[in-house]
């Protein structure tokens, strides 16, 4: 036995032992690698001292000067610092990136949908959406939607009016809903009607269990969360009139002042990402749904399920298992895309953050700071994704 | 076969990767090289702008190509790189171009903050507004509420932050990346006002469909001395540059122009003896020849002539001498005397 | 006689010959009965589909081809004739056509492209069709000699006597292939190394292997190219500068690198369990084992992913435009400010040639992508 091992041991020379290899090689991997960022590290210190730039984020507490034609959530002026221009920035991407993904899911869906019509027409329609949309790269999207749709659009003195709302080529423009105290009452009864529909539900699911009696969990529902707010609302109304108001934008000068205002490189920024996205999430929605088995759907109809329950209850749970992950990428897609932003003037982190750039020098800063916060936001998505696959895991016996 | 692949590897790695010897200083450099490497904008008529075939012409492109005549005799031994606002720096700085020449406007901060210095001033603008004449607007004060377009990243956006501010006056500002999305962006009517540097206002408006539907308001909202800009810390190389710009002023100060400087020789006024190389070191002191100041006026002209070809009231741009006049003649373009 | 006799009989002894489907069912009719107009809903949504169609090509047509001006000198030529709008103005794209593909490339040298597009084609086309043999001497010959031939053809080497155009003069389409394919040819082995390295039974290759690709997949593409573009400059040491058009590659290739390296993942987690062991078992070493048994099997059954990564990145050269590189979308861009050029319908005929073409290239590498994706599957069927 010991012979045997100091045989092998003997005939298997030091820098062919596997273990020995792997921790050779792993350390001069390191090696290399500290020895790369060391070098960068020394030439970026010793460039940046020779080229007098200073460097820290002491710069982000800074006045910042400069305008920013779209900032939600905020108290922005000129005379606001580089940190809070940054923080804007960050903003507009959020929200320009929620609402977009809203809009391609909803479109996507759509599509995917179609693509599986029965209908030819139809399903060739949607297919070559498809293949038209994702073949063209984004940025051409962005500027025909920005150069093409909505610079033509007339100038603010002859804008068009639809119900209220004027468009023209500076944006879109409608009344902005003022509320009084009073609107906390309808507020407090949407609450109030989403707690409700969740008791109902969670009461009807346990019925439903021991006696097998359903109960109508929809129209409830709607009762309870459009319903009782818009008797509230009627209520109050009476009492204590009307809780809202609306501010209507006017042309003054140049522009229309007041009312809500959506600026066009803002429509243009939405329209090109959740049409592009949309493509690819009908295609993720196709698979999804096709993935599930035939025999599914007929088993379901065999068990006496509409075709609502079986879609509702056998279908979809199963689709969305093969359509969360890729849908979930695609929303991050959204997101970074929502980066090119930049080259339509919408300021988004990336523009402000540029702009900021250029006015500081601060360049691995700000840099650093984008990839920062688009990688947690990354991270946090495969959190997410990684949950989401523990939990819907098929749990096999 | 795996070595071939790493030598290629390293090859190819070499070559993209123009390594230039632990300088002695630029002059040294640009003369192993063989050219200057002068940092210009990515268009801009009467200041640097490329034609259909990739050929420069401007202001700015005519002072790279007098220093590249006083170095090496030839004007033509420059090479350009056209920069965004966000590049010009670094690009200074990391040492790819030896020279920037675009359009920029000396400031504290650049001057001392970024580790460069301007060489001296090409050009002295200041910042002005463009409307619509439709608009009815006479100026600069009635633009309360005004969509603005401008150029992201410059003193401008700065300029027009402050002079909105000051007044009291409310404003969208609508900032780009590229000068051509400004002006796409103005003339499409996203904005009633496009804002830059006069010269700049003057030459963009070459690219709106109707320019004569556009009206410059009198306002002028700053200074913006615009000049040449080297690294900090080679003088040889700043007093080159400087001394090429202060020459171009000097010949047309003495009348000597690209088309007289030979006759010129005749001449007995020694400042113009002085200039033409026949009297003196001047030259040599610089680190070039004697006959630098000749060539750079045979080459490329004096500064005057520079003016009247690319941005003169003969040009499309059509600007008066102004402000850049010389100091002589109500203007306050002023040259130190070589001597 | 005996026939005579059953010749009543209370049973059919003849089957009736099959009749005919009924024609409603069969044939264009029966298909667009079935398809099109099976009930009332599906026809309303057939005739709503056809109307969307209809609206489509008849603009498209209308304003690409029958109103469309092909020849003039300038803008006048596209100018609104009496009032009324003109349709494309193919005679800009013509005008500026030589620009579109070539940037400022000098015209005496512009045989050196098409040289180089030529044989580019010559080497691609036999790898592309699976059934060519000299597989391996085709992929040396495209991955290794092309790209230094492509590098002395289009950048120059004077003692060839190919004067040195520089990149500042590259551009169009020109530009935008030389980005996609050069971030193609060396994310393939970079996105190779990677996926081995996250295969890894080494934690610290492994480790570093994914914080790389999950780096680089987590950020988006124009901030890596803003890094590239001002940030690598204060990387390198003091007196080495990069090209400009090199240093976004340098950006685009780590990137794609990445994304190459999860496609690569994909094919190696696909090969049983059994290759391995039985490589092992063959006495090969690690790398003649990746090499010749795994790596083989595995990118053969990637190449529509890598296709697909591909054109996700020629979708993506056109980011470079954003930090003033002169490809197809930046320099189509900066013709449009062209004055003498400024009419109406100017930026929507330059936008839609730019769709043509960037869909024709993706679209061509999709349907390979496809091919190849039914080509490997009947392959693997039993």
């Amino acid at each position: 036995m010991s012979a045997a091992s100091e045989h092998a041991e003997a005939k298997v020379p030091l820098w062919n032992n596997p273990r020995v290899r792997a921790l050779v090689s792993q350390t001069l991997l390191i090696a290399v690698l500290a020895w790369a960022f060391w070098t960068i590290f020394q030439n970026t210190v010793h460039n940046l001292e020779q080229r007098k730039i200073a460097s820290g984020f002491g710069f982000l507490s800074t006045t910042a000067g400069f305008g920013i034609n779209q900032v939600l959530f905020l108290e922005y002026t000129e005379a606001s610092s580089y940190g809070k221009a940054f923080l804007a920035g960050l903003l507009n991407t959020l929200v320009l990136s929620f609402i977009g993904i809203i809009f391609a899911t909803i479109l996507g869906f759509i599509i995917g949908i179609m693509r599986l019509s029965h209908n030819w027409v139809i399903s060739k329609l949607a297919a070559g959406y498809v293949e038209f949309f994702r073949n063209i790269p984004l940025l051409l999207q962005i500027f025909v939607w920005y150069n093409v749709v909505l610079k033509p659009l007339p100038g603010p003195r002859q804008s068009l009016e639809v119900a209220g709302v004027f468009i023209n080529n500076r944006g879109v423009y409608s009344p902005k809903p003022l509320f009084t105290d009073a609107w906390w009452f309808v507020v407090f009864a949407f609450i109030a009607g989403l707690i409700g529909t969740w008791a109902v539900a969670r009461w009807a699911r346990k019925r439903q269990m021991e006696t097998g009696q359903p109960f109508p969990v929809g129209w409830t529902a709607l009762g309870l969360i459009i319903g009782l707010p818009l008797a509230t609302y009627f209520i109050v109304s009476l009492v204590a009139g009307n809780p809202v108001h609306f501010d209507y934008p006017e042309l003054k000068g140049f522009n229309y002042r007041g009312g809500m205002r959506i600026i066009p490189e803002f429509v243009a920024m939405l329209l090109a990402l959740s049409i592009y996205t949309a493509a690819f999430i009908g295609e993720i929605v196709r698979a999804g749904i096709q993935a599930v088995s035939h025999g599914q759907t007929e088993a379901a109809l065999a068990l006496g399920l509409t075709r609502g329950q079986m879609l509702r209850l056998v279908v979809i749970p199963q689709a969305m298992r093969v359509i969360i992950p890729p849908l979930t990428s695609q929303y991050l897609n959204l997101t970074k895309n929502s980066s090119l932003a930049v080259a339509i003037a919408y300021p988004d982190l990336v523009a402000v953050g540029g702009t900021i750039l250029n006015q500081t020098g601060q360049a691995i800063e700000i840099i650093g700071l984008w990839m920062l916060i688009y990688l947690s936001l990354s991270l946090a998505t495969s959190a997410f994704m990684n949950w989401y696959n523990a939990k819907m895991r098929l749990v096999e016996r | 076969m795996k070595r071939t692949l790493l030598s290629i590897a390293l090859g190819a790695a070499v070559s993209v990767a123009a390594v230039t010897a632990a300088s002695a200083g630029t002059l040294q450099d640009v003369k192993a090289k063989g050219f200057v490497q002068c940092g210009v904008s990515q268009g801009l008529p009467g200041f640097s702008n490329p034609d259909d075939k990739g050929n420069w012409t401007g202001i700015d492109v005519d002072l790279c190509r007098a220093v590249a005549a006083a170095i090496f005799g030839d004007a033509n031994k420059v090479k350009f790189t056209p920069l965004s606002a966000k590049e010009r720096f670094t690009a200074l700085q990391s040492g790819e171009i030896d020279l920037l020449s675009r359009n920029t406007t000396w400031t504290a901060t650049r001057d001392t903050a970024l580790g460069l210095n301007f060489a001296g001033v090409n050009y002295y603008d200041g910042q002005g507004f463009m409307v619509r004449k439709s608009l009815g607007v006479t100026s600069a004060m009635q633009l309360n509420g005004a969509a603005i377009c401008t150029n992201t990243g410059t003193t401008t956006e700065l300029n027009v932050a402050d002079f909105f501010r000051s007044h009291k006056m409310q404003y969208e500002v609508v900032a780009f990346e590229k000068a051509d999305e400004v002006v796409k962006a103005y003339d499409e009517g996203r904005c009633d006002v496009y804002t830059t540097d006069r010269s700049g206002l003057a030459a963009q408006r070459l690219k709106l469909k109707n320019p004569d539907e556009h009206i410059v308001l009198p306002e002028i909202i700053s200074k913006e001395p615009l000049g040449p800009v080297v690294r900090q810390g080679d003088d040889q190389w700043f007093d080159l540059v400087k001394w090429t710009l202060f020459a171009m002023v000097n010949a047309e100060e003495l009348g000597v122009t690209s088309k007289n400087v030979d006759e010129m020789k005749k001449s007995n006024n020694p400042a113009i003896k002085r200039l033409r190389g026949v009297e003196g070191n001047f030259g040599e002191n610089l680190g070039v020849s004697n006959a630098w100041a000749y060539n750079i006026i045979k080459q490329v002209g004096n500064y005057g002539e520079s003016y009247d070809r690319n941005v003169g009231p003969k040009t499309p741009l059509g600007l008066a001498r102004g402000l850049n006049a010389l100091w002589n003649k109500g203007g306050i373009m002023y040259a130190p005397p070589i001597r | 006689m005996t026939e005579k006799q059953h010749k009543i009989s209370f049973y059919r002894t003849e089957m009736l010959p099959p009749k005919p489907p009924p024609p409603a069912t069969t044939g264009v009719l029966g298909w667009m009965r079935e398809n099109l107009f099976s009930n009332w809903w599906n026809t309303i949504l057939t005739f709503i589909g056809l109307y969307i169609i209809w609206l489509i090509v008849s603009n498209f047509v209308q304003f690409a081809i029958l109103d469309a001006v092909w020849e003039g000198k300038d803008r006048n030529a596209c100018l609104p004739k009496n009032g009324v709008e003109v349709g494309a103005c193919w005679a800009f794209v013509r005008a500026r056509f030589n620009q579109f593909m070539f940037g400022f490339y000098p015209v005496a040298e512009q045989w050196r492209v098409n040289l180089t597009y030529l044989v580019g084609i010559i080497l691609l086309i036999p790898m592309l069709i699976p059934s060519v043999p000299w597989k391996r001497l085709n992929g040396i010959l495209l991955l290794v000699a092309f790209p230094i031939f492509a590098y002395l053809m289009l950048y120059g080497a004077p003692s060839l006597n190919l004067p040195i155009v520089e990149t500042t003069r590259w551009g169009g389409l020109l530009l935008t292939l030389v980005i996609a394919i050069t971030g193609i040819v060396t994310s393939l082995p970079l996105g190779v190394l990677l996926a081995l390295g996250r295969q890894s039974k080494m934690p610290v290759v492994r480790l570093v292997s994914i914080i790389f690709i999950e780096f680089w997949r987590g950020v988006p593409l124009i901030t890596v190219l803003f890094m590239s573009s001002v940030m690598l400059p204060l990387f390198l040491p003091e007196g080495v500068t990069l090209d400009k058009v090199v240093r976004p590659l340098v950006g685009v290739a780590l990137f794609s690198a990445a994304y190459m390296a999860e496609v690569v993942r994909g094919g190696l987690q696909a090969i049983p369990k059994g290759q391995y062991e039985g490589a092992m078992a063959l006495g090969l070493t690690y790398w003649q084992m990746m090499r010749l048994v795994i790596l083989p099997q595995a990118l053969k059954m990637v190449i529509p992913g890598i296709v697909n990564t591909f054109i996700g990145l020629f979708k993506d050269t056109s980011l470079v435009s954003i930090i003033g590189l002169m490809d197809l979308l930046g320099i189509v861009q900066s013709a449009l400010a062209d004055a003498k050029w400024s009419t109406p319908t100017t930026a929507p005929t330059a936008y839609l040639f730019l769709a043509l073409t960037y869909w024709f290239f993706c679209f061509g590498m999709s349907r390979y992508s496809i091919f190849m994706e039914n080509y490997l599957h009947t392959g693997h069927k039993r």
